[in-house]
C-alpha cells in the first residue's frame, strides 16, 4: 500500500497539546506517515508542511473555541499555495458555547472544509472516514 | 615544530608563523593577494616581509585556506523559504560558502538566468521531504541544467526525484553530485553530508579554478575556503579539547568588503518562560553570511538597506556626504578613510549599521500570542540574549579607531523587541587577526591553538586604544 501523509496540529494560539499526541499516534497506528506540527500552529505552517512533504490530507484540531475564526481563509490560502483539492478536517471544540453543530458544519463546508467533527467524536471515526477520502480502503 | 599559516583573502594574503614548543606567534605579515597573475608573487612578498621582520626561519608545516577571488560563491535553492531552503542556505554557509542568493519554490526564467549571472562555483538544489514534493526540484533541475554557466550542482533534496534529477543533469552532461537530504523528514536537519560535499567540490573543483593548484602543491594538507577555518577557532575556542576547557558561549563578527559573518557558538535556548520553539532547529554552531552587507563590494547595498534619513538626524552626518563617501568607495575599493575625519566616521557608523543587520538576520526572533492562558512567546531561531561575549575578528573592527562602537550594533534595543539579540556582553577583539589561522592550526594541533586564541584574544575597554595592555580575564558563563 501507498503511505499517505497528514499534517497534524493545534491551530492558532490554541496550546492543548494531549489530544494532539493522541491523535497523532493513532494516525501513526493506522498507518499514516504523520507529519505533527504541534500545537499553537498557524496556517501558514500547516501549508509549508504540506508543501514540502506533499501532504495527502491537513487535519486541524482545536480546543479552546477560536477554531472557527483560526480556520477562516486557510482553504484559499492553501488554493494559492498550490495545494488546490487537498482534504482539510477539522475537530475539537471548534466554537465558542453550545450551539447546534449541524449550523457549525454548514459554515465549516462553506470555508472549503471536507469534514469537521463534533466535541467527543473517537479518533477512529476521523479516521476511517479519512481512509475513506483517500480512497484507501 | 614550526607552523606558517596562509590566508588568501580577497584583498590581502595574510601570513601567521607559529612556534610549537615555545606556544607562541612568531609573526605576522601581509601583502597584496595576486590571484589575477600569479597567486605566489603575494605569497612571496608577504614572506619576504615575514623574514624581515622576525629574522630567516623554516617552517615543517604549511597550512592553508583561501577566500580568494571571489569565496566559494554558493547558490542555494529550496521549496519553501523557511524550510527547505533556509536549510539548503544554512548547509552552505557552514561550510563555509559565500551564499549569494537563496531561491524558494520554482524558480522562474529570469531567476535561472540571474543565477547563470551570478556565476557561483556550486549550486546546492533541495526541496522536499524524503517522499515529499517532487515536482519543484525536477521543475528546478530542468532550469539549472540548461544555464550555460558551468557550475556544479549538489543535489541534496526529496530522494525519492534523485534519480530523475541524476538523468536530468547526465543528459545535459553536468557535473554533479546527489547526496543525502538537508531535511530527509519535517523539520529534521542532515546538513552534514552536503557539507562533506561541497568540501570535496571545493578540492578537486575549485582550487583548480581560482589558480590556487601550485600553492595546493605546497602543502600536504587540504585547502580549506576561509570562512570553516574561522568557524572551525570558533568551535575550539568555545567548547575546548579534551583537555583544556573552552571559553563557552560567545558571539563573532566578522565584516569584510563584500560580506558580513555572524557566527553564534550557543545553543540558544529562550531566555524567558512561556516560549514555545518554533521552526527548523539550529545547530550550535551556526554561521550566516551576508551578501548584499559589506564595506566596500556590497557597501552599496549596505546603503540600500539603510534608512539614511533616520541615520543622518541621529548622527548629525548630512545625508549627501555619507552617499558621497559611498559612491567614492564605490568607484575605488582600495580607499581608506583617514584616522580622525570625518569619513572615519561615516566608516564606523555604516560598519555599525551593517553588523545590526546581519546580527537582526542572525538571531532569533521573538514573536507575542494571547491566549486563553495568557500572554505566550514563540521564537524562532536563537536566543542570545544572555550571550557573555562578542568578539569583532576581520580588518574593519581590528583597524577600526573606536571598535566598541561598531560592535555595539550587535545589541538589544527595545525598539526592536522581536530580535533576541545581546543585552549586555563583554566586547573581544582578535587583535593579531588571526582566527582563520588558529582554525587551520586546530587541524594538526587544537592544543596549541586553544591556548593560542586565549593568549591573543583581548578584551577591549572604553578606551578603546588600549585593549592590548588590558589584564583582564574574559568571563564565562
Amino acid at each position: 500500500m501507498n503511505t499517505r501523509t497528514v499534517v497534524t496540529g493545534v491551530i492558532g494560539a490554541d496550546a492543548h497539546a494531549v489530544g494532539n499526541k493522541i491523535i497523532a499516534f493513532a494516525l501513526n497506528e493506522a498507518g499514516f506517515k504523520v507529519v505533527n506540527l504541534g500545537v499553537m500552529v498557524s496556517q501558514e505552517e500547516f501549508i509549508e508542511a504540506a508543501l514540502e512533504t506533499n501532504a495527502d490530507a491537513i487535519l486541524v484540531s482545536s480546543l479552546y473555541g477560536h477554531g472557527e475564526i483560526d480556520c477562516q481563509g486557510l482553504r484559499e490560502k492553501c488554493n494559492e499555495a498550490g495545494l488546490e483539492g487537498i482534504p482539510l478536517l477539522a475537530g475539537g471544540n471548534l466554537v465558542v458555547g453550545k450551539q447546534n453543530f449541524e449550523d457549525v458544519a454548514l459554515r465549516f463546508d462553506k470555508m472549503g472544509f471536507t469534514r469537521i467533527y463534533p466535541p467527543g467524536t473517537t479518533i477512529d471515526t476521523t479516521i476511517d472516514e479519512l481512509k475513506e477520502i483517500l480512497k484507501m480502503n | 615544530m614550526i607552523y606558517l599559516t596562509v590566508d588568501f583573502g580577497s584583498t590581502y594574503t595574510k601570513l601567521t608563523v607559529i612556534d610549537g614548543k615555545a606556544k607562541k606567534i612568531l609573526g605576522t605579515s601581509s601583502a597584496f593577494t595576486t590571484i589575477s597573475s600569479d597567486v605566489m608573487c603575494g605569497f612571496e612578498k608577504a614572506l619576504s616581509t615575514l623574514k624581515q621582520k622576525i629574522g630567516e626561519f623554516q617552517y615543517d608545516k604549511l597550512l592553508i585556506c583561501s577566500s580568494a577571488a571571489g569565496g566559494l560563491k554558493m547558490v542555494a535553492l529550496g521549496l519553501v523559504p523557511d524550510l527547505t531552503a533556509k536549510a539548503a542556505k544554512m548547509a552552505a554557509a557552514s561550510a563555509g560558502a559565500k551564499v549569494i542568493k537563496t531561491y524558494a519554490y520554482e524558480i522562474s526564467r529570469s531567476e535561472a538566468e540571474e543565477i547563470s549571472q551570478i556565476q557561483p562555483d556550486i549550486v546546492l538544489l533541495c526541496g522536499g521531504t524524503d517522499g515529499g514534493n517532487k515536482a519543484v526540484v525536477l521543475a528546478n533541475a530542468h532550469r539549472l541544467a540548461q544555464s550555460k554557466v558551468p557550475f556544479a550542482i549538489i543535489y541534496a533534496g526529496n530522494k525519492s526525484a534523485s534519480d530523475e534529477v541524476a538523468d536530468i543533469f547526465t543528459a545535459a552532461n553536468r557535473d554533479f553530485i546527489i547526496t543525502d537530504n538537508v531535511m530527509p523528514q519535517f523539520n529534521v536537519l542532515n546538513t552534514v553530508p552536503a557539507k562533506e560535499c561541497i568540501h570535496k567540490l571545493f578540492i578537486t573543483r575549485i582550487i583548480q579554478a581560482k589558480g590556487l593548484s601550485r600553492v595546493q602543491n605546497l602543502t600536504e594538507y587540504e585547502i580549506i575556503p576561509t570562512p570553516l577555518a574561522v568557524l572551525n577557532a570558533c568551535e575550539l575556542l568555545s567548547q575546548g579539547t579534551n583537555q583544556s576547557k573552552g571559553i563557552g558561549d560567545f558571539m563573532a563578527i566578522d565584516i569584510g568588503g563584500a560580506t558580513t559573518d555572524i557566527y553564534s557558538m550557543s545553543r540558544g535556548y529562550p531566555s524567558i518562560d512561556n516560549v514555545m520553539y518554533k521552526g527548523l532547529p539550529e545547530p550550535y554552531g551556526k554561521r550566516t553570511v551576508e551578501g548584499d552587507l559589506g564595506m566596500r563590494y556590497s557597501l552599496t547595498s549596505l546603503l540600500e538597506n539603510i534608512n539614511l534619513d533616520l541615520l543622518s538626524k541621529t548622527t548629525g552626518i548630512p545625508a549627501t556626504q555619507i552617499n558621497e563617501w559611498v559612491e567614492a568607495c564605490d568607484k575605488e575599493p582600495n580607499r581608506i578613510a583617514p584616522p580622525t575625519s570625518t569619513a572615519a566616521m561615516i566608516e564606523q557608523i555604516l560598519a555599525r549599521q551593517a553588523v545590526q543587520l546581519a546580527v537582526e538576520r542572525h538571531v532569533g526572533v521573538y514573536t507575542k500570542a494571547f491566549t486563553p492562558m495568557g500572554e505566550v512567546y514563540t521564537l524562532s531561531g536563537k536566543d542570545l540574549i544572555n550571550i557573555p561575549s562578542v568578539i569583532g575578528i576581520g580588518g574593519v573592527i581590528v583597524n577600526s579607531q573606536n571598535p566598541i562602537s561598531i560592535l555595539r550594533g550587535c545589541l538589544y534595543s527595545a525598539s526592536s523587541y522581536e530580535y533576541a539579540k545581546p543585552k549586555s556582553p563583554q566586547f573581544l577583539c582578535d587583535s593579531k587577526y588571526i582566527f582563520a589561522s588558529m582554525g587551520l592550526l586546530s587541524l594538526v594541533d587544537p592544543e596549541l591553538a586553544l591556548s593560542l586564541l586565549k593568549q591573543e584574544i583581548k578584551i577591549l575597554t572604553l578606551d578603546t586604544k588600549h585593549y592590548e595592555n588590558s589584564k583582564q580575564k574574559i568571563v564565562t558563563r
